[in-house]
């Protein structure tokens, strides 16, 4: 168990690596960089932008600035954003609470309403409950995150019950404690919602043929003939089986769930790390825009990590190999 | 003396005709199926059915309501729309009418974007009488006609990037299967990086790579490039695994003694036995695809005006001010959903038509 989930943990090393040298890559090969619109400033001196990208290593070959990049990580700094002119340390991190606030709440509201629902339309399979299902599930996976964004946008602006936007309200700084948890959660809401809608169908189908599939084994079969209840073939038996593929799946649902996040998180001004990387890529803030890969690809691989730890625990078979 | 069975189909069906009658026989998936035909019709023959161009700004008329067709008598009649001073609320004026007319002369237009033509499928060949059946937007151009021309760059970027980023994954996946070791290694770990990053943070990055300003066509290139450079490892990764098992196979090992080459086997052997899986992972996969165009051009960085595409039309859409008072420039929505849902039910049906193991 420990072996595997050291080299597991070991693996997740070269992969973070590999990642960030490829965004750099990517990053060097972009035309221009921040200075370039400065440059075009008449007010700041040619020796001012010189100094400044001295500092930033930006007149050095790639790879050198890389290096510089690393060793800035691996002292746990993340650098200096050009574009806020603040240490990209602090920046990072707070839009990386949010996304990961929005998303934590966004996959409960999946999971909490997708499992139930999917052992639902599996144990009445092909009542009117379950084709009902069925069809919400299938128009719900064909609802693009986007549109489904807009129309929460357009809700909470004709309806006024919801804010438009943003992470907490003007005056969040006023309030009291108890006052600024209800402020976040209250403006948490709406984007967390559209995002679980998004997820909330793919798990739901999944969790159906899962349940369906175990039903249909022999061992189902054997606990019925000895004249166990049906709830206790069910819930004791088949289920518990049916939750091993499920958990594969949580980190396939991780991944879709940071795109989801990365949309709605623009389209609902909220202040995520998606939100920061668009705001970067336009500012031309190149290091910026590697840091919110590497966060968000770290953010993706601590969560397949843990879907890998919970397939361990539930299964004795993984943890033997 | 040897009779034949009756009641015997002397003429076996070939796997494809066992196929197609599975697929006949699942309604959905023939919905989804005429649906999208319907679909890349029109997209096709955007110019004729548009009654404007996609780039007509009417500047008398901004966010002009859709207009509701009535009928009087056996005519198809439009309302003129009068505005009130001040701001955009329009009122159809009672009575003052101009009928529907079809097949009418109107602006110039380059079918398939080669033949040069005039003629528009309906129109009321007024310019104080128009036909907005999906309103305007804030530059006063026909919704309606973006749509159309829209879904030109967005229903083609889907499968033009299916066609590049599958046969990209099929040949480099049966490369890594059909001689594994190193070059396998090598090939998968690249797979591995790639679809380690969430999407959308790596089409940004690759995005970056580009200059900011291009003209359309670079774009839309530019839009398929980075979508096929995501798109290809998943599918290299399935076709590897379906190669590895299928190497086995006593049929390739038949090829090889027969002299075969290594890329002909791959080629002529290997990957026609995963086509079945490859068709219907394409299908699902399109969506995927439309999708990627529509959040790239809504975000800013993809097609830009006055070129039409889905994605930049919901970017005015975006913003809250615009989102209550005209919810109809949020019709592109609708256009992405109904063909996301024909491909996907179009999918459905093809993967449980390939599923020989169930009948």
């Amino acid at each position: 168990m420990w072996s595997f989930l050291f080299k597991r943990l070991l693996h997740m090393i070269p992969l973070l690596l590999g990642v960030s040298l490829l965004t750099f890559l990517l990053m060097a090969m972009a035309p221009g960089d921040y200075f370039t619109a400065l440059s075009q400033n008449p007010q700041i001196s040619p020796e001012t932008i010189a100094n400044l990208k001295a500092k930033f290593h930006l007149g050095q070959p790639w790879y050198v600035q890389y290096f510089y990049w690393l060793k800035n990580i691996l002292h746990g700094e993340f650098g200096y954003s050009m574009a806020y002119k603040i240490p990209a340390t602090a920046l990072i991190f707070e839009r990386l609470w949010n996304t990961f606030l929005l998303s934590f709440f966004a996959m409960i509201i999946a999971w909490g309403i997708a499992i139930p629902l999917g052992i639902w339309a599996a144990v009445k399979k092909d009542s009117w409950a379950d084709r009902g299902c069925s069809l919400v599930a299938f128009v719900g996976l064909s609802v693009p995150d986007v549109l489904l964004a807009l129309l929460a946008l357009w809700f909470a602006a004709a309806t006024g019950w919801f804010p438009v936007g943003g992470a907490q309200s003007p005056i969040h700084d006023l309030l009291t404690p108890m006052q600024q948890f209800w402020d976040c959660a209250y403006h948490l809401i709406l984007p967390a919602l559209v995002l679980a809608a998004a997820d909330l169908a793919g798990i739901m189908r999944r969790m159906r043929s899962c349940l369906l599939d175990t039903l249909r084994a022999e061992y189902v079969t054997a606990a019925r003939a000895r004249g166990l209840g049906e709830g206790w073939v069910i819930y004791k038996h088949a289920l518990r089986n049916a939750i091993n593929p499920l958990l594969t799946i949580f980190g396939y649902s991780l991944a879709a769930l940071l795109s989801g996040a990365f949309i709605v998180e623009n389209i609902m001004a909220w202040p995520g790390l998606g939100r920061l990387t668009i705001e970067a890529f336009f500012a031309k803030d190149s290091y910026l825009v590697v840091d919110c890969v590497v966060m968000a690809t770290a953010l993706l691989v601590v969560g397949n990590f843990i879907a890998d730890l919970m397939l361990a625990w539930s299964d004795p078979r993984i943890r033997l190999k | 003396m040897e009779s034949t069975p009756p009641n015997l189909n002397p003429i076996a069906l070939s796997p494809w005709q066992i196929f197609w009658q599975r697929l006949k026989r699942r309604r959905i998936a023939m919905i989804g199926g005429v649906i999208l035909i319907g679909l890349y019709l029109i997209s096709l023959f955007a110019g004729f059915v548009a009654p404007y161009t996609h780039d007509r700004l009417d500047r008398d008329r901004f966010f002009h309501p859709p207009t509701r067709p009535q009928l009087e008598g056996f005519h198809l009649v439009v309302p003129r729309y009068e505005q009130q001073p001040g701001n955009f609320i329009y009122h159809a004026v009672q009575g003052d009418t101009q009928p529907i007319r079809f097949f009418v002369h109107g602006e110039k237009y380059k079918l398939f974007g080669l033949i040069p033509a005039s003629i528009h499928l309906f129109g009321t060949g007024d310019d104080k009488y128009p036909v907005y059946l999906l309103g305007t937007d804030q530059f006063g151009r026909d919704v309606f006609s973006r749509l159309l021309y829209g879904s030109q760059i967005s229903l083609s970027i889907g499968v033009i990037g299916i066609l590049l980023s599958f046969t990209f994954g099929l040949i480099i996946g049966g490369i890594s299967g059909y001689f594994s070791g190193a070059t396998d290694t090598v090939i998968m770990r690249l797979c591995e990086l790639i679809m380690s990053v969430p999407a959308l943070y790596l089409i940004i990055s690759l995005r970056a790579t580009f200059p900011p300003s291009m003209t359309s066509a670079q774009i839309y290139a530019m839009i398929i490039v980075i979508l096929s450079f995501i798109g290809w490892a998943g599918m290299a990764r399935v076709i590897r695994g379906m190669t590895l098992s299928l190497r086995e196979q006593q049929f390739i090992l038949a090829a090889r003694a027969l002299g075969q080459s290594d890329f002909k086997i791959i080629v002529r052997h290997i990957l026609p036995n995963t086509f079945s899986y490859v068709i219907v992972a394409a299908t699902l996969s399109v969506p995927y695809y439309i999708l990627g165009e529509v959040v790239l051009s809504f975000l800013g960085v993809g097609i830009q005006e006055p070129s039409a595409s889905w994605g930049l039309m919901l970017n005015a859409a975006q913003n809250t001010e615009y989102l209550k008072n005209y919810p109809w420039l949020l019709a592109p929505g609708a256009a992405i959903f109904v063909t996301v849902l024909a491909f996907n039910f179009l999918g459905d049906g093809l993967r449980d038509a390939a599923d020989t193991k169930s009948i």
